[in-house]
Parts: structure tokens; C-alpha cells; sequence
């Protein structure tokens, strides 16, 4: 007969608890959660790459809807419970179901510490917990205001560091001395104060908060010592606090959390309770691996087996910020019996210590490079005595015994029992056996069947290491995408290679690459053309043939084989002349549809193709040029009427986007480039969705890059303020060119400025002069090449062979 | 049957790795010469939508579609890959630097 289990809460925890208990037991349970997020189950600790844009939420989540299907399940989403009957053996959540138990299990987890402060409840002040904070933190990022960080622990500074990283200007107030004092000794604090300095996050150590200042909504932070740090959003990181308050009016033992034993069993026989909210020998976790420890533990007893109990060990911890590496586990504080190795390398930025007490390691922190990580947890697990290798021991694995091993062959020299995932306690022999056992190859296979990697990935690179070894040559880690199959190499390497092995033609490229195929192909081609383009603008020879179509003959192929014309209407503007011709030309060749387009010029659609010269040298008589729709290159400038008109205009948009456009024409570009020009905050030209764009406001230019309005929807980033109208197009130019030389073929500004960090952007562009000033120049060189208008040159009759045919058979009657 | 065999031009008319079209009362024939010098005429009608093959982009014996990127043999006028169709081809003489088409009036005409 099936028992009814019912789980009060959703997270992580019971989350893995059932995954065994259904391998174990499979249909013994029939199970029923009540979960106050209205939600699955998702992967908590990935929050911060959510935070930061690296994931999305469909990307963390551990359980879809699917899995309680399958599982048969009853998922109440956004169900708190108010009621533990424990007489009756029900409970009540607060929409008012009541569902009865055979077996309860409490995984209610913590809740964030709120600091008691005047001002903690205003509107503004936000914790960081699950994925309701995360979201609003991400609308109140979209000001890009001022933040202040309350705690300068894990979870604040990964939460500084996505706040910055979309934009915002973030303060961190941390109480302590140096930051993330519970895991780094003050040494590695200041280097990771250092970094995040560097990032332009403002740190502010031994900083208490005396109160939240603002009216009804915050406005800022003031400091014991009287200081006010501005701020629209706070958000609250000092810690956590086991959620107890249920179980505590059941009446169940409650110390700090809810009391259990090492089977996870609570005063009441039948409940149970794991997670962050479970309290065992004295002591609560908030790290995911004792967690999923209790998870294991928990079906254990679930499942019948009374022996499996719970032992307590020290987690790494890891800093999830992009960039980052810090490692830190066990006890580092000083001590009469303790000696410590220390290992500096400050140009490497690099901070190495090993906490010894009788010869054994007992601590460790590692910042800047924790790849021995693993290696110096498994000699604390074992308590190896390490007198024998300490004159190197500090060097890692790699210097052991003789001459440094490469990083596999370190990996390779791991013992089967040294754990890998510190966060599903996975250990190498299980990840090597289940590869063999299961004819793994891929990563994805591996976090599958294993978990290794699976949760907060770090320790990704180690898995990969772990295949490659296991695997052999078979295992190909793929990291790097291929251009196309041609090549083995990407994008990025191609664009290296040609620039330094000085290849001009896309054959010495094919030849030196060693290329699979005899000319490339349809994928290949148009990439290699465009960096050659770019890289040697003087030098090389545009091939022709290596151009998409509508490049080729610098019109818009339609689906009907005929081609559409948009001429050059500079910054959106025209006049009775122009527009005389263009419905002159619009008669004379009979031109099915005229359209104006979204980037305010006007569109003649249905010109067959021997047409297109007659037509441009018509367009051309009128002053047009070629609007270059069709081009990877610079398409349109948009702009508002701006100053010279506009009640609300701070500026003459209209003269800087014909300014910028009349400049940068003709350029080609990765992929497409759209720009606009808005002369207020208004932003009647839409310049917060262009891949560059610029808000004019009274103290100058805001410049905007990386929108999209296409397949993806996405507001511009800030690039950065500047006071006149040759600085702003000095910094467009300049974004230009470094998305020029950088970007991939086909890959938007958007994609591309993703993939570099919005920082590093920053920073070469608005702080490093010289940078910009090369890129400029870079740009203003290319120009002397690009800028030649390619419609009069073909009705001047270059490309002839393109617009007519080569023959004409068949029309006479075979009297031949 | 007939079989004409039609001079449309000279080799030196096709840009390498591009293709120039023949106009028929059937239709456009396009005529490609590859980077080894290669001629290969097929009908300039994607099996896909009807693309005007003649100006996609030429890689070894085969072109890509410029509206769908369809990959057709230039050899067999068969497409490449996972998709399915084929374009009637056209035998080509090069006597010297002419390219002669053989050309079957009635047989299209027929059809």
C-alpha cells in the first residue's frame, strides 16, 4: 500500500531527497509538495548568473512541470503552509488545502536576515534569495541608478557584481574589515577588493548601517559614522536564517533550526526535516553539498535503511562571479600550533595558503588560480601527512614528484576517491565508471548521470579533464564551435590566424588552415571575405564571389528572384527633389510597390534585375547613393527632428545622425548596424533598441550600444556620457571599429559586446584614450577604401556581366 | 529528337566561382563555372521555391540557394544534404574558349 509523503517546501534539498527515494522505492510514496514559490524546482544556486545575464531562468531549473507528471506528483505552486496538526497528521497552507500525512517532511529553508534598522521596509529594499528578488532586482537595474549592497559575504558580492554588471552604480557595505571574512583570510579579501575595484564596484568595509534613509521609498544608506551613500535600490545580503517559525508553533524541537538527528528525524516521529532549515549536532548549513548530503540521508530512511546517518564535513566555497577564481575550505584562522605556506604572485594577481597543523593541511585558500583546489581537499579529507612534499607542496599537484605534469596528467593522477563536484560530492571513480559503464560522451550525459558539474559548475572544466582522460581522443570538448565544416577552427581563431600569419587572400587562408575543402563554402566564404575586408582594408581584394547576393549586386533579393532598391536618404531626411525622382523613376520603370521602411527611407520593390543599373543611374542624377539595405555594413542613422524643431529636443539629432551617417557610410560591419539618434530622453527615434545608438540630454550625449529589435528584444547598455558632438562621434567610430576587428561574422553588436563584457567595452572605449583614439583612426583608414558608392560604380559599367544575360537561345524558330 | 548544340558564349563571360544566366523561352538556364574551370548549366529554378540559383554563391561543384540556402549539385542537379529535389542540367561542350549548350527545344517545349 502506498504511504502519503507529504514535503513542505520545493527547493534543492527535497528536490534530490525524492530523486532517490524514486530510485530506491520507486512508487512506495505518494507524494504531495506545498511550495510558497509558485514554481519548480530550480537551481538556487545559479541565481547569480541569472542575476548577471549569463543564464535564464529556463536554464536553471532542476525539475520541469514534466517530472511531477511523471512522477505522479501533486505540486501546490504558491501554497504556504500556515498548519502542522500533528494529532490529526495533517497540514493547511494558506489558500486553505489540507492534506493528511504519513510521513511529513519540513524543507522550508531559510529566510534572509533583515538588519534592524529604521527604514528596512521601505520600498526599494529588496533581499536576495530566489527568483522573485532577482527579478526585481533586474527591473529596478533598467534605471541604472545607484545600489547599495548590504554584506559583503558570497551572496552580496555576486550580487554586486550582476548588479554592476547590468548597469547599475553599486555600492557594498560590509561590516567586517575585509570581505567575505568567514571564507577568506584578510589577505585574499583585499584582492578580491582589489578586483572588484577594478570593476568599478565601490567597497566601503567596516560600514554600518545605522538606517535606510528615503521617504516611503529608498533614497539611501546612512553610515554609523554619518556618511549617506545614495541609493534607489538596497538589497539586503547579510545572511540567513533557518526558517523555523512552523515548525516551532508545531511544537517540534527548535534550536537555531529545526533539531533532528543524524537520520534527519525531528522530535516527532513521523516528520522529518532537511535543508537549510534542519539543524544537526548544533550545526546549519547553507552550502548545497551537506545539503544534498541530508537529501541522501533522508531517502535513505525513507526507503527503510535505518543505518545511513549524517557526518559532517567541510565544503569549498566558490564565488560564482565571471572572471573570478577563489577557493576556500576548512580552517585558516592563526593559531600557536598552526604553520602556513604562502605563495604571492602579485603580477599574476595570484594568492596561495595552506593552513598546516602536524603536518597536515587543515585550510586552504586559494585566489586567482584554484585549479589544486581538489587536490588539497582530498590530502585534509585523508589527513596526508605532507612533510614530505612541503618544500613544493604549495605549487600544487603538478610539481609533485619530480617534473611538473601537464594539467591531464594531474587530473589522470588523482586517486578514484578525490571528489571532483564539491556540490553533489561526486568523486572521480564514480565519474570515470559511470562514463565507461554508460558509454557517456557528452558533458550534458555526464551532469545527467552523475551530477557532477551539475549545479553550480565549476568544476566543469575538471569533468571535461575527467572525459578527456577516460575517453581518450573519442571525447572532443567541442568548446570552440567550428566556422563551418571546412574547418576545425572558429571564429575567433580564424580572425587571430589571419592577422598573424598575414594572410591576405582566401586562398593562403584556405591553404595555410589547412581547409578541408577546395574553395570553402556557402558559410565560409562571406566570413573569410568580410575579415579580410576588415583586417587588411588597403591590401586585399574584395571577392566578389565569395558575397551573398544581395552584396554582390547591392540590392535586396526578393522571393520572386526580383530585387529591391533603398536608396541613401540621409538621417531620415528628404525633400520635394528626391522625392520628384524617386516617383520619376518609380513610373518610368513601372515599379510595383513603393514602402516606406523602419528606418525612415523609402523602399522601390520589384525591379528585375537588368532594371537595377538603369534605375540607380536615374536615382544617382538626383544625388542618391546607395543606402546599402542589403549590407553586413552600416544601414541607417534614424533620428527625431531634435533641437532645431522640437519643443522637448536638447540637441540637433537630426545634424549629428546625418553627421555620423554621412561618416561611417559604406563601412562593413559582423552583421548588420542600425543606428539612431534621439534629441531627449523621449526618445521619439528609438535609439534604446539600436545596435549603437545616442540620447541627447542638456549636459551632453548618452551613447547607447547593444539593442536589439529583432529575433531577441533588448534595451541598449550605457556606453557612457560625453559633452560634444565630435567626442560622441569619436566614441561611435571608435565602438565600431573594436566591434569591427572582434566581432564574429553574422554575430550583432549585441551578441558580441555579451560575449566580451560590457566593462571591457567600457573601458577601452571610454577610459583607455589611446585605445580609442587607434580604433578611430583604424576606422578613419578603412574609410579611404569603403566609401566609394558601389551603384554609380556599376552604372558606370563595372559588374556589367552581373545585370545581363549571357545569352539568348530558343526565340527564333529553329530555321537555323 | 533534336539536338541543338547552341554557342552561349565564351568561358572568360562567367566570372570564377559565379554563373551567368542563358534566357530561354522555357525559362532562365544558368551557367556556372567553378574554380577548376568547370561549366555546368541547370536550370536556374530552386526545387525548393523557385530561387534563381544563378546567383548563389559557388563552392566546389555546388551552389547555395540564395533565398534558402538549399545546397544543389551543380553535377547531378540534385540537392545536397538532408534536402530533397532535383533541377533538369544541360550538357556543355568547351571547344576552346566557347561554351556550346545542347539544347532540346522540343523536348521542354513538350513538357
Amino acid at each position: 500500500m502506498t504511504e502519503k509523503l507529504v514535503i513542505i517546501g520545493n527547493g534543492m534539498a527535497p528536490g534530490r531527497m525524492l530523486e532517490h527515494l524514486f530510485e530506491k522505492v520507486p512508487g512506495r510514496y505518494q507524494v504531495t509538495i506545498f511550495n510558497a514559490e509558485p514554481r519548480v524546482n530550480y537551481d538556487r544556486i545559479m541565481l547569480s548568473p541569472v542575476l548577471s545575464g549569463e543564464k535564464t531562468y529556463e536554464e536553471i531549473v532542476i525539475h520541469g512541470d514534466g517530472w511531477y507528471i511523471e512522477n505522479g506528483i501533486t505540486l501546490y505552486k504558491g501554497h504556504r503552509i500556515v498548519a502542522i496538526d500533528r494529532d490529526a497528521k495533517t497540514v493547511t497552507s494558506d489558500h486553505g488545502v489540507t492534506e493528511s500525512y504519513d510521513q511529513l517532511v519540513i524543507a522550508t529553508g531559510s529566510l534572509p536576515f533583515i538588519i534592524p534598522v529604521p527604514g528596512n521596509d521601505m520600498r526599494g529594499v529588496i533581499t536576495y534569495r530566489d527568483l522573485d528578488d532577482v527579478q526585481a532586482m533586474l527591473l529596478a537595474a533598467q534605471s541604472r541608478e545607484k545600489a547599495v549592497v548590504i554584506g559583503g559575504g558570497l551572496l552580496g558580492l555576486e550580487a554586486a557584481a550582476g548588479l554592476a554588471g547590468r548597469g547599475m552604480d553599486v555600492t557594498v557595505l560590509h561590516v567586517m574589515p575585509t570581505l567575505m571574512d568567514r571564507q577568506l583570510d584578510p589577505a585574499a579579501g583585499y584582492l578580491l577588493q582589489k578586483e572588484l575595484e577594478g570593476r568599478g564596484i565601490k567597497i566601503i568595509c567596516k560600514g554600518n548601517t545605522k538606517a535606510i534613509v528615503g521617504d516611503g521609498k529608498v533614497e539611501g544608506v546612512e553610515l554609523d559614522d554619518g556618511r549617506v551613500i545614495p541609493a534607489t535600490l538596497v538589497v539586503m545580503a547579510v545572511g540567513i536564517r533557518p526558517s523555523v517559525a512552523l515548525a516551532r508553533e508545531a511544537g517540534l524541537a527548535v534550536n537555531r533550526g529545526i533539531v533532528v538527528d543524524h537520520g534527519m528525524q525531528t522530535s516527532d516521529g513521523s516528520i522529518m526535516a532537511l535543508g537549510e532549515c534542519a539543524e544537526v549536532d548544533g550545526m546549519v548549513y547553507g552550502l548545497v553539498a551537506p545539503l544534498y548530503e541530508m537529501a541522501r540521508i533522508a531517502a535513505a530512511h525513507l526507503s527503510g535503511d535505518r543505518s545511513a546517518a549524517f557526518v559532517h564535513s567541510d565544503t569549498p566555497t566558490k564565488l560564482k562571479v565571471t572572471g573570478i577564481e577563489l577557493y576556500s575550505l576548512g580552517d585558516f584562522a592563526d593559531g600557536d600550533d598552526r604553520e602556513e605556506i604562502v605563495l604571492r604572485d602579485a603580477s599574476a594577481g595570484v594568492y596561495k595558503r595552506l593552513v598546516l597543523k602536524g603536518n597536515r593541511i587543515i585550510g586552504t585558500v586559494l585566489y586567482g588560480e584554484t585549479s589544486d583546489g581538489a587536490w588539497f581537499n582530498d590530502l585534509k579529507k585523508k589527513g596526508t601527512d605532507i612533510s614530505e612534499m612541503r618544500e613544493t607542496l604549495i605549487f600544487g599537484q603538478a610539481y609533485q614528484g619530480g617534473s611538473p605534469l601537464d594539467p591531464m596528467a594531474a587530473v589522470a593522477a588523482l586517486p578514484d576517491d578525490a571528489e571532483i563536484c564539491g556540490c553533489n560530492g561526486v568523486c572521480k571513480g564514480k565519474i570515470t565508471s559511470t562514463i565507461t559503464a554508460k558509454g557517456l560522451t557528452s558533458l550534458d550525459e555526464v551532469r545527467a548521470h552523475t551530477k557532477a558539474s551539475a549545479s553550480c559548475g565549476s568544476c566543469t572544466g575538471l569533468v571535461e579533464k575527467l572525459m578527456s582522460v577516460t575517453l581518450g581522443d573519442s571525447y572532443n570538448p567541442a568548446a570552440v564551435q567550428p566556422m563551418c565544416g571546412c574547418t576545425e577552427l572558429g571564429h575567433d581563431d580564424v580572425r587571430r590566424l589571419i592577422k598573424a600569419k598575414h594572410l591576405k587572400t582566401i586562398p593562403a587562408v584556405m591553404q595555410e588552415l589547412e581547409w578541408k575543402t577546395s574553395c570553402g563554402c556557402a558559410k565560409c566564404r562571406p566570413a573569410l571575405n568580410y575579415y579580410l575586408v576588415c583586417d587588411w582594408p588597403d591590401e586585399y581584394a574584395d571577392d566578389y564571389q565569395s558575397r551573398f547576393i544581395n552584396e554582390r549586386v547591392h540590392a535586396n533579393i526578393q522571393k520572386d528572384g526580383t530585387y529591391s532598391v533603398v536608396p541613401r536618404m540621409w538621417g531620415g531626411v528628404t525633400n520635394a527633389n528626391e522625392l520628384r525622382a524617386i516617383a520619376d523613376v518609380v513610373d518610368k520603370f513601372e515599379i510595383p510597390l513603393v514602402k516606406v521602411t523602419g528606418g525612415q527611407r523609402i523602399d522601390l520593390l520589384g525591379i528585375e534585375k537588368e532594371d537595377l543599373p538603369a534605375v540607380w543611374a536615374d536615382l544617382g542624377k538626383a544625388g542618391f547613393i546607395s543606402g546599402q539595405a542589403y549590407a553586413k555594413g552600416l544601414r541607417t542613422v534614424k533620428t527625431c527632428v531634435g533641437s532645431d524643431w522640437c519643443r522637448f529636443g536638447t540637441q540637433d539629432s537630426t545634424g549629428l545622425g546625418i553627421r555620423i551617417e554621412k561618416f561611417m557610410w559604406g563601412s562593413w560591419t559582423p552583421a548588420k548596424l542600425k543606428m539612431a539618434v534621439s534629441g531627449c530622453p523621449r526618445n521619439c527615434a528609438e535609439a534604446t533598441c539600436k545596435d549603437v545608438g545616442v540620447i541627447c540630454v542638456d549636459s551632453g550625449f548618452e551613447i547607447h550600444f547593444a539593442g536589439a529589435a529583432g529575433l531577441d528584444i533588448k534595451g541598449t547598455e550605457v556606453l557612457g556620457l560625453v559633452k560634444t558632438e565630435d567626442e560622441a562621434l569619436e566614441y561611435i567610430v571608435a565602438l565600431t571599429q573594436m566591434y569591427r576587428e572582434q566581432g564574429r561574422y553574422l554575430e550583432r553588436i549585441y551578441k558580441w559586446a555579451k560575449r566580451i563584457g560590457l566593462d571591457e567595452i567600457r573601458r577601452q572605449i571610454m577610459t583607455d584614450h589611446e585605445k580609442r583614439r587607434a580604433y578611430y583612426d583604424r576606422f578613419v583608414f578603412s574609410q579611404r577604401f569603403a566609401q566609394v558608392d558601389p551603384w554609380s560604380e556599376r552604372v558606370s559599367g563595372k559588374d556589367k556581366h552581373e545585370f545581363m544575360p549571357m545569352a539568348t537561345v530558343g526565340y527564333q524558330d529553329a530555321a537555323e | 529528337m533534336d539536338m541543338n548544340w547552341i554557342a552561349i558564349g565564351k568561358l572568360e563571360d562567367i566570372p570564377l566561382r559565379g554563373a551567368r544566366c542563358v534566357k530561354t523561352p522555357q525559362g532562365k538556364i544558368a551557367v556556372f563555372r567553378t574554380a577548376d574551370n568547370e561549366v555546368f548549366a541547370i536550370e536556374d529554378h530552386c526545387p525548393h521555391k523557385g530561387g534563381p540559383l544563378s546567383q548563389g554563391i559557388v563552392h566546389g561543384a555546388a551552389v547555395t540557394c540564395p533565398l534558402h540556402n538549399w545546397v544543389i549539385s551543380l553535377e547531378t542537379g540534385k540537392a545536397l544534404g538532408a534536402d530533397e529535389g532535383k533541377v533538369r542540367t544541360f550538357p556543355l561542350e568547351v571547344r576552346g574558349e566557347d561554351i556550346f549548350m545542347a539544347y532540346k527545344q522540343h523536348l521542354m517545349a513538350a513538357e
